[in-house]
C-alpha cells in the first residue's frame, strides 16, 4: 500500500489540515479495533517509538507506539501552527515538521512567493524529502491551502513549483480552501462556503469539517478494502482526459459537521440524488445544467454493485455528457463506511460549470487590476513584474476558452465517426 | 493433465479465488445419481487438475496470483486459508504497492518489463509442479490497468517461453455504462493484444452475468461476489471432468487441448462464450424437477436467441458457417456425476457471431473518443502511441468483418 504527505500551507491550510487529521484519528480508531499498526494506517501516519532519539525511532509492524501525521505544517506566522501544537493534536506532530516564521506575508501573493519562497526553498525542500524517506512506497503529495491569502496563496504554488521540478514522478494533487480553486500540475479538487446551511459559533469549524472529510473519502478506496477498489492514480486518470482541464468539482453527501451525529440513515438512493444537486455541491455550481466530461463516484459502506447501477441508470438522463465520454462514470466501492455513518458518497465531476467560477474571478481581478489598485504593494517586492499578472491573465482566458468551446457542443446530437473500413 | 491459473489484478483475483472455491465444493458435495466409484474417480480427476496435494492433505490451487497493489490478494489468501479446505501455494504471489491507475499503457509498458522475471519465474515453478502440464487459465479484466496491460504482456511472454502451450484467457467484460471511464481504450488495446497471442479467448459480461443474478436467481441486492459466484460456477461446469470421446470410463485427459480443438477452428475466430442452465436461487431448487430434454431445448433457444433435446437440435446445418460440417461443429461431452447443487445440468461453449455486437459498440465508441483524442496523453505518457491504437483499431475491425463475413 502507499503513502500520502499532508502539506498543510497558512492559516487556512493549517486549520483545514488539523480538522483532517483529527478526522482521521477518530477513523482508523473506529476500523482498528487492535490497536496494530497495519497498512492502512500507514498511509498516512508513521509509527514512532518516542523514547528513541533522533531519527532511528520507526516501527513498521506490530503494536502501535506513538503515531505521527506523515505532514509538513508551513506558515510565516506562528499563531495557528502554535495554537495546534497546544491543542489536543500536539502529539500528533513532531517540531521537525514545521516551517513557521514570524511577521506573516500581508495577505500579499507576490511576498509569500518572492520573498518567502526564495527564503524559505532549501527548507522546505528538506522538510519534503525527509517525509518522502520515511515512506515505503509514496504515491502523493495533498496540498491544503487558501487561494485568497498570501501564505497559503503565494507560498503555497511555491512550493508547488518547486515540487513539480524535483519529483515529476508523483501524482501531486491539491487540495483547496475556503475561496475556490488552486492551480496544480495534475489534477484539482475545489470547494468553497456554499455548502453550508446552520449557522455555528465557529463557522469555519464546519467548513473545514466537510472539507477534511473530503480529503478522507477521497482516500478511503485506498487504505480500506473493497469490492472495487479505485488508487488515488485512477483519479486523475480517469477525471483528466486533457492535461490543461483538470479541475474537478466535487460533492459530498451525507453533508454532516462533527456536532450532527444524530441524523437520521438517508434513504440510499436519495444520497444518490443529492450528490448531484445543486446544494451539495462543494463549489457554487450546477454541474447538472453543464456539460460533464468525466464523473467519478466513491461510495462507501454497505453498498452493493446493483445499487450503484440502479441509481446510475436512474440519473444519467438528467445529465449531459460530452459526446465523446456519454458513459463516463468511474465508480468504487469501499467496504468500510465513515464514522457515524452506514454509507456516504463522493462525487468527483470534470464539469464544464466550473467555469463561472473562473470568469467571476477573472471579472473581479479586471475590475482591480484597470484601476491600478493595490498593485503597488505587490510591484515592490522584488522579482515582481508586471507581466506576472498579464501573464497569469492570459492564461485563466486561455482556460475560460477551452471550457467555451466545450460547452457549444452540449446540445448538439450525438454522431458516430466512420469507422476504419477493412478490405476483405 | 493440470491447468495452471493466473490471476491477473482485482477482479482476476476475486474471480480466481471464487472458481477454485465451486471446484473444490462440487467435489465435495453430493455424487447425485451416480456410483460412488465413479465419484472417487470424479474426485481424483478436478484434485489432479486444479490442485497439488501437500504433506497435511489440504489442496493447494495450482494458481499464480499477480496484482499491482496487495489489498486484494492478502484478502483472497485469507479467506482461502479459512475455509479449511483449500488454500493458495506460500510463493505463488507476486504483489507491488502502487497499482496500475486504470491505465493499459502502465500496465503493460512499465510494470510487465520491470517484473517479468519475477512474475515468470513463479509461474515456470507452478509449472513444474505439474506432472504432466495441459495449458494456462489467464482470468483477468479489460476495463483496468493491470488485469488488462500486464494481462496482455504476460500472456504475450508465455506465448514466448511456452509455445507448446495452450493458453485460454477467462477475460471479463465490463458494464456497458461504465465502470471506468478509459475501459473502452484499455479493452480494444487488450483484445486486440491478446487475439495474437492467446488460443482462445473466452468472454464473460458483466451485464449478462447481472441478469442472470437478478432475474433467474432473483437476487435482490446483488454484489460483486454474487456475480463472481454465478460466474465461477459456469466455469466450474466447463472444466469440471467430462467423459473423453474414446471410452465412458475414462475422463477427458486435456480439456484445455479438445476444447481448444473443437471451439477454434480457425486462428481468426477465437471468441467463445459459455451459456449453463439451470441457474436458480437456493430456495427453487427443491422444487425443481430436471429433464433433460427440457434443459437442452432451453439451451438451444438460448444459443440461437442469444438470450442466453435432444442433441439433434444442435445437428442443425442452419446453425454453423458453411465449411463446417455439424458433425465436425458439434460435440458433447458427458458425465454421470452431477455438478454443484443440481442433479442436472448442462452448459454450452460456443464460437459464434453474436459476441460481434457487443465488440462492435466499444470499438465504436472508444474511436469516437480516440477521435476527440481524450486521454491519450495518459497513454503517451508510457509509451503507447496513438500508432498503436491504430493498430489495434485495425485488427479489431477486421476480426468483426470476419466473424460478419460468416
Amino acid at each position: 500500500m502507499t503513502q500520502s504527505v499532508v502539506v498543510q500551507v497558512g492559516q487556512c491550510g493549517n486549520q483545514i489540515g488539523c480538522c483532517f487529521w483529527d478526522l482521521a484519528l477518530r477513523e482508523h480508531a473506529a476500523v482498528n479495533q487492535k490497536g496494530i499498526y497495519d497498512e492502512a494506517i500507514s498511509s498516512f501516519f508513521r509509527n514512532v517509538d518516542t523514547r528513541v532519539v533522533g531519527d532511528g525511532g520507526s516501527i513498521s509492524k506490530g503494536k502501535i507506539c506513538s503515531l505521527k501525521a506523515r505532514a509538513v505544517l508551513i506558515d510565516m506566522e506562528e499563531g495557528v501552527v502554535n495554537e495546534i501544537l497546544q491543542g489536543p493534536l500536539r502529539d500528533v506532530f513532531d517540531t521537525k515538521q514545521l516551517i513557521t516564521d514570524i511577521s506573516g506575508s500581508g495577505n500579499n501573493w507576490a511576498v509569500g512567493h518572492k520573498v518567502f519562497g526564495s527564503l524559505y526553498q532549501d527548507q522546505i525542500l528538506e522538510k519534503f524529502r525527509k517525509s518522502a524517506e520515511h515512506c515505503d512506497c509514496l504515491q502523493c503529495f495533498f496540498i491544503i491551502h487558501s487561494m485568497g491569502g498570501g501564505t497559503g496563496s503565494g507560498l503555497g504554488t511555491f512550493l508547488l513549483k518547486s515540487l513539480f521540478d524535483i519529483i515529476s514522478k508523483i501524482d501531486l494533487m491539491v487540495n483547496s480552501g475556503k475561496l475556490g480553486t488552486t492551480v496544480k500540475p495534475k489534477s484539482l479538487v475545489t470547494s468553497s462556503s456554499g455548502a453550508l446551511k446552520k449557522q455555528h459559533k465557529k463557522p469555519f469549524d464546519a467548513m473545514n469539517n466537510i472539507v477534511a472529510n473530503l480529503l478522507l473519502n477521497l482516500t478511503s478506496s485506498a487504505r480500506f478494502e473493497g469490492s472495487l477498489n479505485m488508487d488515488l492514480n485512477e483519479i486523475s486518470m480517469n477525471l483528466v482526459p486533457f492535461p490543461q482541464l483538470h479541475y474537478l468539482v466535487s460533492s459530498l453527501t451525507p453533508l454532516y459537521t462533527l456536532t450532527d451525529v444524530n441524523i437520521p440513515p438517508r434513504r440510499l438512493d436519495q444520497m444518490f440524488s443529492d450528490a448531484f444537486s445543486k446544494d451539495h455541491q462543494l463549489l457554487r455550481a450546477d454541474p447538472k445544467h453543464s456539460l460533464y466530461l468525466a464523473c467519478a463516484l466513491m461510495v462507501r459502506g454497505n453498498v452493493q454493485i446493483s445499487d450503484l447501477r440502479r441509481n446510475i441508470e436512474r440519473l444519467k438522463p438528467s445529465l449531459q455528457f460530452v459526446s465523446w465520454n456519454q458513459e463516463g462514470w468511474k465508480t468504487s466501492l469501499c467496504s468500510v463506511p465513515p464514522v457515524g455513518h452506514s454509507h456516504s458518497l463522493l462525487a468527483l465531476a470534470n464539469n464544464t460549470c466550473v467555469k463561472p467560477t473562473f470568469m467571476e474571478l477573472k471579472e473581479r481581478f479586471m475590475r482591480l487590476y484597470k484601476k491600478k489598485a493595490h498593485l503597488h504593494h505587490y510591484l515592490q517586492v522584488e522579482g515582481m513584474e508586471e507581466s506576472c499578472f498579464t501573464e497569469a491573465v492570459s492564461s485563466l482566458s486561455a482556460l475560460i476558452q477551452e471550457y467555451d468551446q466545450l460547452d457549444a457542443t452540449k446540445n448538439m446530437p450525438v454522431q458516430d465517426l466512420p469507422r476504419l473500413s477493412i478490405a476483405m | 493433465m493440470s491447468i495452471v491459473t493466473v490471476q491477473l489484478g482485482q477482479c482476476g483475483n476475486q474471480i480466481g479465488f471464487e472458481v477454485f472455491d465451486a471446484l473444490l465444493s462440487d467435489s465435495h458435495s453430493s455424487q447425485g445419481l451416480c456410483s460412488m466409484r465413479e465419484n472417487e474417480a470424479y474426485q481424483a480427476s478436478c484434485k489432479e487438475r486444479f490442485f497439488s496435494e501437500e504433506e497435511n492433505g489440504v489442496p493447494i490451487a495450482r494458481a499464480v496470483l499477480v496484482d499491482m497493489e496487495p489489498k486484494v490478494i492478502n484478502q483472497m489468501l485469507s479467506k482461502a486459508a479459512q475455509s479449511g479446505q483449500w488454500k493458495y501455494g506460500q510463493h505463488a504471489c507476486f504483489c507491488q504497492k502502487q497499482g496500475s491507475g486504470n491505465n493499459w499503457a502502465y500496465g503493460y509498458s512499465v510494470h510487465g518489463p520491470r517484473h517479468e522475471e519475477s512474475i515468470m519465474n513463479i509461474i515456470r515453478k507452478e509449472v513444474e509442479k505439474c506432472d504432466s502440464f495441459s495449458g494456462f487459465f489467464i482470468i483477468m479484466s479489460m476495463a483496468g490497468g493491470t488485469g488488462s496491460g500486464l494481462g496482455a504482456f504476460v500472456t504475450q511472454n508465455l506465448e514466448d517461453q511456452y509455445s507448446n502451450s495452450l493458453k485460454m484467457n477467462q477475460i471479463i467484460w465490463p458494464y456497458g455504462t461504465g465502470e471506468v471511464i478509459v475501459q473502452n481504450y484499455n479493452s480494444i488495446l487488450t483484445l486486440s493484444h491478446l487475439y495474437r497471442s492467446s488460443d482462445a479467448l473466452l468472454l464473460h459480461e458483466n451485464d449478462a452475468i447481472h441478469k442472470i443474478c437478478a432475474k433467474l436467481m432473483n437476487i435482490k441486492q446483488i454484489s460483486f461476489s454474487d456475480i463472481n459466484q454465478v460466474l465461477a460456477h459456469q466455469l466450474g461446469s466447463v472444466f469440471q471432468p467430462t467423459y473423453s470421446a474414446e471410452s465412458s470410463f475414462h475422463y477427458r485427459r486435456n480439456p484445455l487441448g479438445d476444447l481448444m480443438e473443437h471451439l477454434v477452428p480457425h486462428p481468426e475466430f477465437k471468441m467463445l462464450s459459455v451459456r449453463n442452465i439451470p441457474h436458480m436461487s437456493e430456495n427453487s431448487l427443491a422444487y425443481t424437477t430436471f429433464t433433460w430434454a427440457g434443459l437442452l431445448k432451453h439451451l438451444r433457444q438460448m444459443l440461437i436467441s442469444n438470450a442466453k433435446m435432444e442433441e439433434e437440435g444442435f445437428k442443425d446445418p442452419a446453425l454453423y458457417t458453411s465449411w463446417l460440417k455439424p458433425v465436425n461443429a458439434f460435440n458433447v461431452w458427458k458425465t454421470q456425476r452431477a455438478f454443484s447443487k443440481y442433479e442436472k445440468s448442462a452448459v454450452l461453449v460456443s464460437n459464434s457471431q453474436f459476441l460481434v455486437k457487443p465488440l462492435d459498440m466499444i470499438v465504436g465508441k472508444a474511436w469516437n473518443m480516440f477521435a476527440s483524442k481524450a486521454y491519450i496523453h495518459q497513454y503517451t505518457k508510457f509509451g503507447i502511441e496513438e500508432e498503436d491504437f491504430l493498430d489495434s483499431f485495425t485488427s479489431l475491425e477486421q476480426v468483426v468483418a470476419s466473424y460478419c463475413n460468416l
